[in-house]
């Protein structure tokens, strides 16, 4: 019971409260809410809606990954945006410049998007650890030179083609695709949704079953206690940044692979950000930031169909915007209050005991 | 025992006298236009000094050196504010919103209020309910980009027929400080070595102010004396170095942490207003901010968090984007020319301290950075436009170990539970 209140309660709660809000400016701005609720549901089963929703989510899902990974031991690394679309940039024009056999040149990319990855979060990681310039800032600023670089990097000059009026990578040979699940007209679910979950498994074996989790949380918690315990925390941050920002490079890599088989100057941006609201959501648990990526995945859809009956699509970033706010906030608030009843249970016991003494001693 | 004989030995004596405070400024001031002056003579680069460069750096600047001002208020009150950047964001709109309809003044106002509505949330998150510091920042930035494009299609796409864009803002009446700027354009046109690059650079800091860019400017000093010259500034940085005992003594440590928080989305907003009410752009366009809220944060961070340092961080950053803005590649291609000067004045000023190993690094830096200069021939258009955030990083990567940050900057807070 306890167990729900604290875990499930303040999510639940948190996206009442941001709907409820949601709805109050749906009422101001002179749209029925409950029609855009109605509009929200029903899109699920038409077209590819659904098939769409859980392709998202298992994009949002690894970025979320990358940003828990660093979540646990209280690093931010704000520079998964970066990271994953660099990653996915390099990872096109090395995909599309060479030649391998099937199933090799897809693990190829996935290999060279990991590294790239790693090595961008690896700048903000050396300057955390050896110049102490907090990560935040760093990986903002990385995020800036990223986008400049990938610019340059699909730009003509360098590796790019244009393709119509769109300027890409080389096209990656169909070697390198990841064959997806077919639906028929439903759409067709990516193949690396496997990674998805492999990812989840593994970051949950990684936290609760190895020394290295737990030396990784220990950090988090109280690094004073992690270096009494013999943990070198220079080295905790390295690896962590560099593990969150080997995930992050994988994040672009399921719509290269699976769909676009190519980097373009329209690559979708944005799903950093995306996953620190969402491991936020889903506060760093493989489970709780799988519900947090189809949430979100989910309400990004909405936009385009509350777009059609004409409520503006932007109320579905008031709704994200507000469930990130409010569910830390919940959750801080659930906290707090089990810290409070687990103070007054112990003082409690306490004098229970300290009377029972009492009358002993009497 | 040894170790404690050791530690116990008598403190080492007081080192050579440094320069006196006022001085240090001066120095930094004088060796970076003699190394800028020396770059323009010998790569012929001659925006680099222009009275252009320096206007448009002052423009650019302000909205920085505002969200600095915004972090140092919400950091010396003890709480970190990433959320600058969503709270310039509001800012924006509020401005264009109310500045289309009634006129700059109003603009600015709206900014101010905007910006502070999003410091406001942030003060409930951070203070009240102790969430985390970053993550409200983070989420407060997301929901502030989300506000403003759902307000900006509702209100800007009807008058517009955009809605990314707000209708055309009035902006204030540009003026020029009299005999001064003509002066400075006289001696700048003459082509003199050293004397037309100061003129230029000085001539630009006089040469079409607005009311937004004096506020500004005199916002320094005013932060300055109400934080660190009045009782109210010892109380809010007493919040902000330990709260504990600011408690101890009386003092409503949540009343000036949202004091701090609250001012600091005002002076944020206020940036955003700067933004809207810049003369090359004049309203609300989607995505405008583009990280300043951030670059200003890290100004501060650069500043030491001191209204001074601050200034001098905003001003690199907007001199630098200036430039880029104005000329592009082949400009910040000299800056590179201008970077190996400085690690050569860096590392001859350790070896005179006999600092063997900073006076290598400085060489070696100033070595690779002339090896890349000499290997291309410009700078690509596309990474010139984040040369201010590139500065930043190497920016940050010199100093960082010198700095310090408020004592309780960011930790949780709450009242009657200290130990």
């Amino acid at each position: 019971m306890s167990h729900a209140r604290t875990v499930l309660l303040p999510p639940a709660l948190a996206v009442l409260f941001a709907a409820l809000l949601c709805g109050v400016a749906l009422v101001i701005s002179g749209d029925n809410p409950f029609t855009a609720l109605a509009v929200m549901v029903t899109q699920v089963g038409q077209g590819t809606t659904a098939v769409d929703i859980v392709n998202s989510a298992a994009v949002y899902y690894i970025a979320a990954l990358a940003a828990a990974v660093g979540f646990q031991m209280k690093l931010f690394n704000i520079g998964i945006e970066g990271q994953y679309r660099l990653a996915a940039c390099v990872a096109a024009i090395v995909g599309g410049a060479v030649a391998l056999p099937p199933g090799l040149h897809a693990l190829l990319i996935l290999v060279v998007g990991a590294l790239v990855g790693a090595g961008w979060a690896g700048i903000a990681a050396l300057l955390k650890a050896y110049r102490g310039v907090s990560e935040v800032i760093s990986t903002i600023m990385l995020n800036f030179v990223a986008t400049g670089l990938i610019a340059f990097l699909i730009s003509t000059d360098a590796f790019g083609t244009l393709r119509g009026n769109n300027i890409s990578t080389r096209p990656i040979a169909p070697s390198g695709r990841i064959p997806g699940i077919p639906f028929g007209g439903a759409g067709t679910i990516f193949g690396l949704i496997f990674l998805a979950i492999a990812l989840g498994v593994g970051y949950w074996f990684l936290l609760a079953r190895t020394r290295f989790g737990f030396d990784l949380k220990a950090s988090g918690e109280s690094p004073t206690a992690a270096a009494a315990g013999g943990v070198n925390a220079r080295h905790m941050v390295i690896i962590a940044l560099l593990i969150s920002g080997a995930v992050a490079g994988l994040v672009g890599l399921p719509e290269v692979l699976g769909r676009d088989l190519a980097y373009t100057l329209t690559s979708p941006t944005g799903y950093g950000f995306t996953g620190i609201a969402i491991a936020l959501l889903g506060r760093n648990h493989p489970v709780g930031i799988a519900f947090g990526a189809v949430l979100w995945a989910f309400l990004d859809k909405s936009a385009l169909a509350l777009d059609n009956v004409g409520v503006p699509r932007e109320i579905v970033l008031i709704m994200q915007g507000s469930v990130g706010l409010s569910v830390v906030v919940a959750y801080e608030s659930a906290r707090r209050y089990e810290l409070a009843a687990e103070q007054r249970r112990v003082a409690a016991q306490l004098r229970a005991s300290a009377g029972a003494q009492a009358e002993a001693a009497t | 025992m040894t170790a404690v004989a050791e530690r116990t030995t008598p403190p080492a004596p007081p080192r050579r006298r440094r320069l006196p405070r006022w001085a240090r400024p001066v120095v930094v001031l004088v060796v970076g236009i003699a190394l800028l002056s020396l770059t323009t003579t010998l790569t012929r680069q001659y925006q680099l000094t222009s009275s252009g460069t320096a206007q448009a750096a002052v423009r650019l600047l302000l909205p920085i050196l505002l969200a600095g001002l915004g972090g140092l208020w919400s950091e010396r009150a003890g709480v970190v504010n990433i959320g600058l950047e969503g709270m310039m964001i509001l800012g924006t709109w509020g401005a264009a919103w109310a500045g289309y309809q009634w006129g700059p003044w109003a603009a600015m106002l709206g900014g101010i209020v905007f910006g502070a509505l999003g410091g406001l949330l942030h003060a409930v998150a951070t203070v009240t309910f102790t969430v985390n510091h970053i993550v409200s920042g983070v989420a407060i930035t997301l929901l502030g980009l989300g506000v403003t494009k759902y307000l900006a299609t509702l209100v800007f796409l009807p008058v517009s027929q955009n809605p990314r864009e707000s209708p055309r803002v009035p902006g204030f009446r540009e003026f020029s400080i009299p005999g001064l700027s003509d002066a400075a354009a006289a001696v700048e046109s003459q082509q003199r070595v050293v004397l037309s690059d100061i003129a230029g650079l000085l001539g630009g800091l006089v040469t079409n102010l607005t009311a937004l860019v004096v506020i500004g400017i005199a916002l320094v000093p005013l932060s300055y004396y109400l934080l660190w010259r009045t009782r109210f500034g010892l109380r809010l940085r007493s919040c902000g170095e330990n709260p504990v005992a600011a408690e101890s003594l009386g003092v409503d440590v949540y009343r000036y942490k949202y004091i701090g928080v609250v001012v600091s989305g005002a002076l944020a907003g206020l940036g955003g207003a700067a933004l809207v009410l810049n003369p090359g752009q004049l309203g609300y366009l989607e995505g405008q901010t583009g990280g300043r809220g951030y670059i200003g944060l890290a100004a501060m961070i650069f500043g030491n968090w001191a209204p001074a340092g601050l200034l001098a961080g905003s001003a690199l950053f907007g001199y630098v984007d200036g430039l880029q803005l104005r000329a592009g590649g082949q400009a910040v291609h000299a800056l590179l020319y201008t970077a190996t000067l400085l690690a050569v004045v860096v590392a001859l000023y350790w070896v005179a301290r006999r600092r063997w190993v900073p006076a290598v690094v400085a060489a070696v830096a100033g070595a690779l950075v002339y090896a890349l200069y000499f290997a291309i021939d410009t700078v690509p258009r596309e990474f010139a436009a984040y040369a201010p955030q590139l500065v930043t990083l190497v920016v940050l990567a010199v100093p960082s170990q010198r700095l310090r940050p408020p004592a309780a900057d960011g930790e949780e807070y709450r009242r009657g539970e200290g130990d």
